[in-house]
């Protein structure tokens, strides 16, 4: 499956090399087969077989609803945690996104998955996204080019540690 | 005024390139209507009953000459000849074509205006006191920080999509005229130990279906720390505030279910880890945005037209009538502020035409430094008007219908667009503000109620405020028919308090009527010169619903 990532600096579109593994909520996650690879597994299977995930490739979903508290001690286990986006309007993982990068200092992939829309990537990749997951029904040639929206940000995030204010010298009216 | 520079250009320019592509693309077929509903949400364009509306932003309801002619040119050009000042100091067009929208967000970034963020989940126009900088009871003028505002939450990356829509509210003077009590965030500037002026914190005020007035969580806020803290806030909601159901979604639903206190506690650890970061604002940033609002060059011997103006006073009724109701205090000497009433009887409040729109930037440019204000109550506000002008003024005004002396009275009426064009509403409330008109056009009678204000909503999201009202209308669907409930009580100033329904839903045909029984009743009660809103609190609604259910 295509997704957008960075690598080595550019978004490109790759093939993506995790394997889902998101079970069913009355799935015997214990008996559950870990396949060979790098993999993306849900919170639970997480919580689940930590043990056994530990020294792997491995990458975390965490859903809209789910808080970071359980993996934040984690994070250095971690190559990958998805945030999902169970529809283009719920925002919380943008926060969590910039939590990750900023407070917890994550240096992993932070990938959006789910109702991922064209005109969102600009948003997204500010707060710290670099793979975008996109929704079904969007080129992603042509979502290559949603990112670079304004040229100008007045607010600091993860791209722009600094406010307009204190990065240039902006006039005063005489 | 603000004026902006490269950056600030830069930026609507942009946006409005970007909305020409993604027009462009609707009409293409590559974004369906689905996809595009979010993109046109994001830019003030709504889908109502008839056609499109798109809602342009007035920065805390400040517009210059310039602006206000293109505003005109706009609803010309593009619109049917009119354009609808709302209550929350923007104006609204109702009959754009999707296809023209584009062009006209182009003209209107060559006058440093936009549509960016006046509509969609997102902090929406920061509003403020229309009086803002010449109000003699000001601690400060709030508008520069209004506009530090709206830059930080411009585009903000992480606040796109939030629970529900924010709006924020800011006062410097004494007397609240921003209603900040009912907003997402109200702001008021205020004097901390030692005279430094900063900001007392309300959060979770609204109206819509579950009134709130909000609560206090931080009684002192240094200047610096305005953008930190408000972020702080907007974190916690973003993250907490609930998804599943719109009508829990607004923050006041979550400071409410956690509690003043714990929301207050979460916001406080959220802003102890940001706090004195990359957002503390510099001095020097604080400088150069308030040195946009620096006060106008008024002229000392503006005072000798004061004599002048007695005279005409003493001599024309007429004038004297719209100067005591229609002119307010000024803080400089031989200048007073000037309400131009857009509650003329046989027009739907808040309208202005073209034509007028044009006529008013011309006699701004005369008469009041070419810069104007749209007030919540949805009258547009001549700030700086020296006394010896007034009569002039007046007179101008009145060729225009624009000199109705209303303003804070009976028929100063806030309504929303109601069933008319609203795809939302459940009733008209547009014929009802004629009803009331024409049921108390009798000038004089306005004169003896004293402050009496009226608020009309067309369904219980409430966009006409009738919580706060001191007389609140909400019209309802019943079996296809329009009633209407009233409530007595409501005020958004300083002595606020949310109104309460007086009884059962009455019929359109019965409204004026029932609002005649209201103002008879305190015209029996009131003890001298006591304004409505205290005879209603003095002697309860027993009374007012005696008479107005007399006959139902």
């Amino acid at each position: 499956m295509q997704i957008i990532e960075k690598q080595d600096g550019d978004l490109r579109i790759t093939e993506d090399k995790f394997r889902k593994l998101i079970p069913e909520e009355d799935a015997d996650l214990a008996a559950l087969e870990l396949p060979d690879g790098p993999l993306l597994v849900s919170l639970g299977l997480w919580r689940a077989r930590r043990d056994e995930l530990l020294d792997r490739d491995v990458g975390v979903f965490v859903e809209a609803e789910e808080r970071l508290d359980e993996i934040v001690d984690d994070l250095e286990h971690l190559s990958l945690i998805a945030l999902d986006f169970p529809h283009f309007r719920d925002g919380r993982s943008y926060s969590k996104a910039r939590l990750l990068r900023e407070r917890y200092d994550f240096g992993g992939q932070i990938r959006a998955v789910g109702d991922v829309h064209h005109d969102q990537l600009f948003f997204m990749r500010r707060c710290g996204f670099d793979a975008f997951d996109l929704a079904e029904d969007f080129d992603l040639e042509e979502a290559l080019q949603g990112f670079e929206k304004y040229s100008v940000n007045y607010q600091p995030a993860v791209d722009e540690e600094k406010p307009l204010f204190r990065r240039v010298r902006r006039s005063i009216p005489e | 005024m603000y004026a902006y520079d490269e950056y600030d250009k830069q930026i609507v320019t942009e946006r409005a390139g970007q909305f020409k592509d993604q027009v462009r693309r609707r009409v293409d077929g590559k974004l369906s209507e689905e996809q595009f509903v979010p993109l046109r949400l994001m830019n003030g364009l709504y889908k109502q009953r008839h056609a499109y509306m798109l809602r342009v932003a007035v920065p805390y309801g400040l517009l210059s000459s310039e602006q206000l002619r293109k505003l005109a040119h706009i609803a010309r050009e593009y619109d049917r000849g009119y354009g609808h000042f709302t209550t929350r100091q923007n104006i609204q067009y109702n009959w754009p074509e999707l296809g023209d929208v584009p062009k006209i967000l182009e003209e209107l970034a060559e006058v440093e205006m936009h549509a960016i963020q006046t509509s969609g989940n997102c902090v929406r126009n920061v509003t403020t006191d229309h009086l803002a900088g010449v109000a003699p009871d000001e601690l400060e003028d709030p508008r520069p920080y209004c506009e530090l505002l709206r830059q930080w939450s411009t585009f903000h990356p992480e606040f796109t999509y939030l629970p529900r829509k924010f709006k924020i509210a800011f006062t410097g003077a004494k007397n609240d005229r921003a209603a900040v009590i009912v907003h997402d965030i109200g702001v008021r500037l205020v004097e901390g130990d030692g005279g430094e002026v900063g900001f007392e914190i309300i959060v979770g005020g609204g109206l819509g279906r579950t009134p709130v007035l909000g609560a206090t969580i931080r009684e002192f806020l240094p200047k610096k720390h305005l953008l930190s803290y408000t972020e702080a806030i907007l974190r916690v909601y973003n993250q907490f505030g609930d998804r599943d159901n719109k009508y829990k979604a607004r923050i006041k639903i979550l400071v409410k279910t956690l509690g003043v206190d714990e929301f207050s506690r979460r916001v406080e650890e959220e802003w102890s880890r940001i706090k004195n970061g990359a957002l503390t604002l510099t001095d020097e940033e604080i400088e150069r945005v308030k040195a946009h609002f620096t006060p106008h060059d008024y002229d000392e011997s503006a005072v000798e037209g004061q004599k002048a103006l007695e005279q005409k006073l003493e001599n024309n009724l007429q004038f004297r009538a719209w100067h005591n109701c229609n002119t307010d205090d000024h803080r400089a000497d031989g200048y007073r502020v000037v309400y131009l009433s857009l509650k003329t009887p046989d027009v739907p409040p808040g309208d202005a035409t073209a034509d007028q729109m044009d006529a008013i930037a011309d006699l701004s440019d005369r008469y009041s430094f070419g810069e104007l204000r749209v007030s919540h109550e949805q009258n547009l506000v001549f700030t700086d008007v020296e006394v010896g002008d007034l009569y002039e003024l007046w007179q101008a005004l009145d060729e225009l219908e624009l000199a109705t002396p209303n303003i804070g009275k009976l028929t100063d009426m806030i309504c929303c667009p109601g069933l008319d064009y609203c795809a939302l509403a459940n009733a008209a409330s547009i014929p009802i503000a004629h009803q009331i008109n024409e049921r108390f056009d009798e000038l004089e009678e306005l004169y003896d109620l004293g402050d009496l204000k009226i608020k009309m909503s067309g369904c219980i999201n409430a966009c006409g405020h009738h919580h706060v009202g001191h007389i609140g209308i909400l019209g309802i669907d019943k079996r296809g028919e329009d009633w209407y409930q009233i409530m007595l009580g409501g005020s958004a100033e300083n002595d606020a308090s949310l109104g309460r329904w007086l009884g059962p839903a009455i019929a359109k045909t019965d409204v004026a009527d029932a609002v005649e029984d209201i103002v008879e009743v305190y015209l029996e009660n009131r003890q001298g010169g006591e304004p409505f809103l205290q005879t209603v609190r003095r002697v309860g609604f027993d009374p007012f619903k005696e008479r107005v259910y007399a006959d139902h």
